[in-house]
């Protein structure tokens, strides 16, 4: 389960000033359900998710994941986690098994339990063809699949899902759907984030709009096409956003 | 703290580091192989063409003295010379190269020598170029030999003992034992900057690649989101660093050591101290002292390389922020070469001076144990403040995640 309770994350800019990147976001998310956090670039996104794992610290508020608070326990919050983003790389010069046994045993498990682990999860993915070869050699499919090894080797409750699908084929793409798909089945918390409308109708049990750091309205697919009077997901998204939509600034 | 995971970690860097071929190259090949390049081959190479040049017969052409036989069959009989006549544009010869050096004798010299008469010779030859040097110095050698033979004959001629030209000797004697001598402490002081050179350059490459690298590659997000605090996660890294930088210190000691020891067993003294050589050797106490000094040194440029690199956002940023320090480092190692600059109270207190003004004095084998004391105290300190603060750079979001 994931309580996100007024979750607030402000930056400074030198020449924007301070920026408020998550702004008083409430939600929750509850195991066996995909919730997905639909939004523009530069929503905010990336920034709720890094706070839901702990990477970075919330201004004001806080979450509760798998029951540990965000603030007060951050290392159980990441241990209850895992965290699969097109940020999250892998290291170039380390073989496929080396990766995943590397996040094993951060993750706390002894050498049985992760050889079991790993042996078990391999299998699963059928990645026992590259698992001695290094990272930087794989193709993108096998990268993936290897990061998607590396975020479930401690078997976390939740999973969290930064636009994992950006930039892939699409049946890589296809791959890592199948994946999220697998771990709502498995009864785990799983919410992701997109701006991919297709994406949202083919996996989302509940949706949160989110602009400008707010959440602006959130529930199933069937309750927003209530309230906003449209069945286009698109629609939808045009009707509750334009209102804060600003043209995101170039990096 | 959890040794546990700062272990998991720092295993896992070090693999990362063997399968990297900069850092084997700076941390492992550099040092091995640097000194015995520098040392054995590049100084016998040096000898070989001083030998060669010192064997050979240079060109020297003779200006004037159609009239003084004398001189010039003096200049003729001179071995390992060869006398050419003169052309008009001598000069220009010796400047363009085309001949190392030119000698003008007066006119009327053997007269005037005969007579008693105070004559000028002149040796025109290129400064700072090594065959024009070394015939010049042969010229001068053969023509200072002309003259005490005149001077001997005039002393004879008036019948006086040949020993009225030297009424007394002077000789200079150092009475220093040869290892504590001051050609020996520069080459203390020159071990002291080649280990503190190679300590930084060693932890360089593995400070950037574990910090900007990572971000770079986009794996530091992926770390950050295991359950390892940043506070293990940098003491790893910093491990992995300072592991590089020992590791080439000690590499570099231990090839220096083998180097010289091959250079004395051929007899290659490139150092002199007065009339005497030097043997250049380093002990295994001297090595293990230098080694062990130099471990605080090497924990504060490990930590300061991974406090600087960690705020940049790619590996070219990081090294253009660390690559300068390189010269702030030598300076202090350099200075402490310099003759005349010794340990005292307050030179213990600046970092890496101290450091190599000790390393210094240790290779010569003198150990001021107070000295000791108090550099590596204050190294320490120095060290600690810079692991706390690099630390501190590894908890700021603004750094980690800096755009």
């Amino acid at each position: 389960m994931i309580e996100a309770r007024s979750l607030s994350k402000r930056f400074h800019d030198k020449k924007r000033g301070e920026i408020r990147a998550v702004d008083n976001v409430s939600f929750v998310a509850k195991p066996g359900q995909i919730y997905g956090l639909l939004g523009a670039n530069g929503a905010g996104k990336t920034t709720t998710l890094r706070l839901l794992a702990t990477i970075l610290e919330p201004t004001d508020g806080t979450a509760v994941v798998n029951g540990h608070d965000v603030v007060d326990s951050p290392e159980k919050v990441r241990a209850s986690v895992g965290f699969l983003s097109g940020g999250t790389a892998l290291y170039p010069r380390l073989t496929a098994q080396e990766m995943v046994e590397y996040f094993g045993r951060l993750n706390g498990l002894d050498e049985a339990t992760l050889k079991k682990r790993v042996d078990e999860i391999f299998n699963r993915l059928d990645m026992n063809e590259f698992r001695d070869r290094r990272c930087d050699k794989l193709s993108t499919g096998m990268k993936q699949k290897t990061s998607i090894a590396r975020t479930l080797v401690h078997d976390p409750p939740v999973m969290i899902f930064d636009e994992p699908t950006s930039g892939l084929d699409v049946m890589t793409a296809r791959t890592i759907m199948g994946f999220i798909r697998e771990c709502r089945d498995r009864g785990k918390t799983v919410i992701f984030s997109t701006h991919v409308m297709s994406e949202v109708e083919k996996l989302c049990d509940v949706v949160g709009i989110i602009q400008s750091g707010k959440l602006l309205t959130e529930g199933t697919l069937g309750q927003l096409r209530e309230r906003h009077g449209e069945q286009d997901l698109e629609e939808i998204f045009v009707k509750v956003v334009a209102p804060l939509y600003v043209e995101p600034e170039a990096k | 703290m959890s040794f546990r995971n700062i272990g998991i970690v720092y295993r896992k860097e070090l693999r990362e580091a063997l399968r990297d071929r900069r850092t084997v190259i700076a941390s492992v090949v550099i040092p091995l192989f640097l000194f015995p390049l520098l040392s054995v081959g590049f100084g016998a190479l040096v000898g070989s063409i001083v030998k060669k040049t010192k064997e050979a017969s240079p060109k020297v052409m003779v200006v004037g003295g159609e009239d003084s036989p004398k001189v010039l069959a003096a200049l003729k009989a001179t071995p390992k010379i060869e006398v050419v006549p003169a052309a008009p544009n001598w000069k220009d010869l010796v400047v363009e190269k085309e001949i190392p050096v030119a000698v003008e004798i007066p006119t009327g010299f053997d007269k005037g020598v005969a007579v008693q008469k105070k004559l000028q010779v002149n040796i025109y030859n290129y400064s700072g170029e090594l065959k024009s040097e070394i015939a010049a110095g042969k010229l001068n050698d053969s023509l200072k030999a002309y003259r005490d033979e005149v001077v001997k004959g005039r002393v004879v001629e008036h019948k006086l003992p040949v020993e009225v030209l030297d009424p007394f000797e002077v000789t200079q004697k150092n009475i220093a034992p040869p290892e504590k001598s001051g050609a020996a402490l520069f080459f203390g002081g020159f071990i002291a900057y080649i280990v503190v050179f190679l300590c930084f350059n060693g932890g360089m490459h593995p400070a950037i690649d574990l910090t900007a690298g990572e971000k770079e590659r986009g794996t530091m997000e992926t770390i950050l989101s295991s359950p390892i605090s940043r506070s293990h996660l940098v003491f790893g890294k910093f491990l992995l660093v300072l592991t590089t930088a020992l590791a080439t210190a000690a590499l570099s000691v231990i090839s220096m050591g083998i180097s010289f020891a091959l250079v004395n067993s051929l007899q290659a003294k490139t150092i002199q101290a007065g009339d005497e050589g030097i043997e250049m050797h380093i002990g295994v106490g001297a090595a293990l002292s230098v080694f062990i000094m130099a471990i605080p040194l090497a924990v504060l440029f490990s930590s300061v390389q991974l406090m600087v690199a960690s705020f940049a956002k790619t590996y070219k940023e990081a090294q253009t922020y660390l690559v300068p320090l390189i010269f702030i480092v030598i300076i202090p190692a350099i200075a402490a070469m310099l003759p005349g600059v010794d340990l005292s109270a307050k030179l213990a207190l600046v970092p890496i001076l101290n450091v190599s003004l000790l390393c210094k004095e240790l290779v010569i084998g003198t150990y001021h144990w107070n000295f000791i004391a108090i550099i590596f105290t204050s190294t320490c300190a120095y060290a600690a403040v810079a692991l706390f603060l690099a630390t501190k750079m590894f908890q700021r979001e603004s750094v980690l995640f800096r755009s």
